[in-house]
């Protein structure tokens, strides 16, 4: 609460890489029984490369969202990052 | 293995507790029909399923239905957030919370524990996916009557994308089960069991 316009631009973020996300989940499922459809190739290619930039820009400016993304420095990250499971503040 | 992202598959922000709902959304978690038996089933029947890309296909959807157990509990869990012993009591909710205060514990909104009796592994490829078929059918049912008891937009949402995944993989399923007959002799699909039988003519891939 102590930053309003970060808290925003962080759930920003985070919703946009729950967008990327299920796109991705849903092609895959899809690419699963359709493994040659060369546009849904495409796609994922584009979104798989979206996804990573945005969960590292996320992980390094907020909290870490993968264990690969928890370099930490004085503190274990991964430890102190919000539970999913209570929700935001959306 | 499997590898965690910290962040929920559909976000949940619940800001009315509803201890009445609570009850019988559990039923999603730990229920015949609930996402814990159908990650549990998938991801078990993938061993006796000779087809690889069906096979890949059973562990991307158990692991999408771990993710989907994940955003039920997330669901209980906010429900029955700061509950008072006042409304503990008014929703009928005594029952539960006598053995798990406000915990979440897979049973069913009857009080049925969850059981592996909820799900089938026949090692037999064209049986598991007609189960499998059946199984996001009568998830998306329990979804469709949850959704007639439901007035929160906050729990609305959440459930409604759960039950168009239902269908989606149902689609995916179908597409598995044609796969998998395409694999198969078309004048008897259930000539040979391919996860056991061997068979000399068949064209075995």
């Amino acid at each position: 609460m102590a930053n309003n316009e970060t808290m925003c631009q962080k759930d920003q973020l985070l919703h946009d890489i729950g967008i990327v996300g299920f796109v991705l989940i849903e092609l895959g499922l899809y690419l699963d029984t359709h493994p040659f459809d060369r546009n849904a190739l495409e796609y994922f290619n584009h979104y798989s490369r979206i996804k990573q930039q945005m969960t590292k820009e996320f992980s390094m400016k907020y909290y870490p969202l993968t264990l690969e993304l928890a370099e930490s420095g004085k503190e274990w990250r991964w430890g102190a990052a919000p539970l999913p499971w209570e929700g935001g503040c959306v | 293995m499997w590898n965690y992202e910290n962040r929920l598959e559909f976000p949940v922000n619940i800001k009315e507790p509803n201890a009445k709902l609570a009850q019988v959304i559990i039923s999603q978690y730990g229920g015949p029909d609930g996402e814990m038996g159908a990650s549990m089933r998938y991801l078990s029947q993938r061993y006796s399923m000779p087809y690889k890309e069906v096979a890949g296909l059973l562990t991307d959807i158990g692991t999408e239905e771990l993710a989907h157990l994940e955003i039920v509990a997330a669901i209980v869990h906010q429900l029955t957030r700061n509950l008072s012993m006042e409304e503990i009591e008014k929703s009928g909710f005594a029952p539960y919370y006598v053995d798990h205060t406000v915990g979440v514990w897979p049973q069913s909104a009857g009080g049925f524990p969850f059981s592996a009796s909820q799900f089938q592994v026949t090692g037999d490829p064209i049986t598991d996916l007609t189960e499998d078929l059946a199984a996001e059918q009568k998830a998306r049912t329990t979804y469709d009557n949850i959704l007639r008891l439901i007035k929160d937009p906050d729990v609305c949402e959440p459930i409604k994308f759960l039950r168009m995944r239902e269908v989606v993989h149902f689609q995916r399923f179908g597409e598995a089960l044609r796969i998998t007959q395409d694999h198969l002799d078309s004048r008897n699909f259930y000539a040979f069991n391919p996860a056991f039988d061997r068979c000399e003519d068949c064209d075995d891939k």
